[in-house]
């Protein structure tokens, strides 16, 4: 790319004062002292410049974002219900204080927290195991890691109807799967049973994402140089005690990042129990984003379902707050 | 007897042990890697075999067993396709201009937010970070509140065909604006790797910042925009709550609006629900076949 040195030169000069040196002085140097060019200075600073670019797309999302984010919990100080617009004269925290005391929210906060740390270990062992198992010089590599992957690129209205499909008592997949192999005491109700119903839950959505994991960890198993192997190798480290010793510590940013999405993930089961139970999943699996459009758009309760909606949002804060914050600390950002 | 055998085992008998015991580990790891197959596939196998059975074949036989000829049809496809369609329809109208508006604003962004230095930056690029994270219950509410009181249908009135389906229009405005953050974030890590030689050259021959974005930074951002796009369009067509909220009228049901609908309906008809899945979920199948590298590059990029 051929391009004028001295031109570059000339810019650089111009940019940076303290650089005086004279002979780039003699194109234009005297402009800068006049009052005229710090307009046109502005004009062509960076910031300005890249505005037109950022601007647009940051104020709709901002917007939808933050704007909503806001204005949702606006909403959660009013005592708005039914159907006359809500008034934003007489804002109190009561939609907060009556949490505790209503059953249905303290079940759907537990489940939350549940289906949260059960579905994100899970798929973090399994995307973990199937990541090391690709990672070793396997052939047909791609076609196991496209098949390990597929369930996430179907949506959740899909994957609650095969799931409810694969749950079925008399002649589901699952239970027809216990009978052969002889553990008929095994195969019950899943999603009928209030006591099997969560875990069955997070069973499918584990299936759904733990080939998420494996993407995460093998992208990190694959940054690890091999000098590592080697000299883990050499001190007679056996396969096991290489990947806990050696292996796994060095995988701590991509199970943080692998965890947080996931969490998030779980949040956001709304689509996946809705399909298959509609907005009243009962209280053994009842989440809060299920509850939240249920008191909300089933039962028009605005400023409670805003609330919810506000824990929701607090506890999604909380995984990713932490985390972006390590982020910029170690400038990843 | 045994040690004495052992102690005249020679070198090469003793390698020829350790291959068959490596091979034995390979035998292994190809078993487990099999059998995982099986686990991730058998949802779908289970719904194809059924989707290709009456309602006497899937009740009296198990979904393992792929359908016998005397009780093979392809009636369910039919019947949940002329279910579908209009879904169908509807959601390649919304779903391919939102893809692409999202992308597009995430790529302006993220060349702003990138390429062009000044202080203030990383304050700005968190706040969009911190979108891709956001739980959509938490701003649902709000959201239905303003597509009641924006008019569309009124504003478009001129127009029959757009005001008709104006839930369609807020659909892709919506999806477009939750969409920016995650498309942000993508091509800014691509645009912080990129080589800045030839956009430094362009700004010394006096390019303006548009004119290296539409040179440079676009044409080079291209595989970008493949792994963004079908990452968005997967997203955006696999979503149900947004359209839960905002299609109000019938005609304006998308893919997943259908299904969740012919799923409640027919409660019993698992064949019918099953063929109603795999129609539902085709496109997605298909991208995802055709640009699996993409898509994990997708869902890698977004952490």
């Amino acid at each position: 790319m051929g391009f004028d040195i001295d031109r570059l030169r000339s810019r650089v000069g111009r940019r940076d004062p303290d650089s005086g040196a004279d002979d780039v002085r003699t194109d234009g140097g005297t402009e800068a002292t006049t009052g005229g060019s710090r307009f046109a200075r502005l004009k062509h600073s960076d910031l300005v410049q890249s505005l037109p670019f950022w601007l647009p797309p940051a104020l709709l999302m901002g917007l939808f974002v933050y704007g909503a984010i806001g204005w949702n919990l606006l909403i959660s100080l009013t005592d708005w219900s039914g159907l006359q617009q809500p008034e934003y004269t007489d804002l109190s925290l009561e939609m907060y204080t009556q949490m505790p005391a209503d059953a249905s929210f303290v079940a759907a906060f537990r489940n939350t927290v549940v289906l949260l740390v059960v579905f994100t270990v899970i798929s973090l062992l399994i995307g973990l195991g199937l990541a090391i198992l690709i990672d070793r010089n396997i052939r047909f590599e791609n076609t196991f890691r496209t098949i390990y992957l597929l369930p996430m690129a179907l949506s959740f209205v899909v994957t609650a109807i095969f799931w409810s499909w694969m749950y079925n008592p008399s002649t589901g997949t699952i239970n027809v799967i216990l009978r052969g192999v002889g553990l008929d005491f095994l195969a019950m109700n899943w999603l009928g049973d209030t006591r099997t119903r969560l875990a069955a839950i997070i069973f499918a959505l584990t299936w759904q994402f733990s080939g998420y994991a494996m993407v995460v960890y093998l992208a990190g198993l694959r940054a690890i140089p091999d000098s590592h192997y080697e000299a883990a190798k050499v001190d007679g480290a056996g396969s096991l005690r290489m990947y806990w010793r050696v292996i796994i510590p060095q995988l701590s940013a991509a199970t943080t990042s692998a965890a947080v999405v996931l969490m998030v993930f779980a949040l956001k089961a709304f689509d996946f129990i809705y399909v298959m139970f509609g907005d009243n999943p009962g209280r053994s699996a009842d989440i809060l984003a299920v509850m939240m459009f249920r008191v909300a758009f089933s039962r028009s309760q605005w400023a409670y379902g805003a609330a919810v909606a506000t824990i929701l949002f607090l506890m999604a804060l909380s995984v990713v707050a932490p985390y972006l914050y390590m982020q910029y600390k170690r400038g990843d950002l | 007897m045994a040690t004495a055998d052992e102690s005249r085992q020679t070198i090469g008998d003793r390698l020829a042990d350790r291959r068959e015991q490596l091979d034995l580990t390979r035998v292994g790891l190809y078993a487990a890697l099999i059998t995982l197959v099986g686990f991730y596939l058998s949802p779908l196998w289970a719904g194809l075999t059924t989707a290709f059975k009456t309602q006497a074949g899937f009740v009296n036989t198990t979904p393992l067993e792929p359908p016998t000829p005397e009780w093979f049809t392809i009636a369910p496809w039919a019947d949940a396709f002329s279910v579908m369609q209009g879904g169908l329809i509807n959601s390649i109208t919304f779903v391919l201009p939102a893809t692409v508006l999202s992308a597009l604003l995430g790529s302006l962004a993220a060349y702003g937010l990138t390429k062009l230095s000044w202080r203030g930056q990383v304050g700005v690029l968190v706040l969009f970070l911190a979108g891709v994270f956001l739980p959509y219950q938490s701003v649902l509410v709000p959201l239905r509140q303003f597509w009641s009181a924006v008019d569309l249908a009124g504003w478009l009135a001129f127009a029959p065909f757009l005001a008709n389906r104006a839930d369609l229009i807020e659909l892709t405005i919506t999806h477009t604006a939750y969409g920016i953050p995650i498309c942000t974030i993508l091509f800014r890590s691509y645009y912080k790797a990129m080589d800045d030689d030839m956009i430094e050259a362009a700004k010394i021959d006096g390019a303006s910042a548009f004119g290296i974005y539409k040179r440079i930074v676009f044409p080079l951002s291209l595989p970008m925009f493949a792994v963004t796009l079908i990452y968005q369009f997967t997203q955006v067509w696999n979503d149900l709550l947004f359209a839960l909220v905002l299609v109000t009228s019938r005609s304006n049901y998308v893919v997943t609006l259908s299904l969740n609908e012919l799923q409640g309906a027919m409660a019993q008809e698992y064949n019918l629900q099953m063929a109603g899945a795999f129609i539902a979920a085709f496109p997605t199948i298909i991208v995802y076949v055709i640009f699996g590298r993409q898509f994990a590059k997708g869902i890698a990029g977004g952490t």
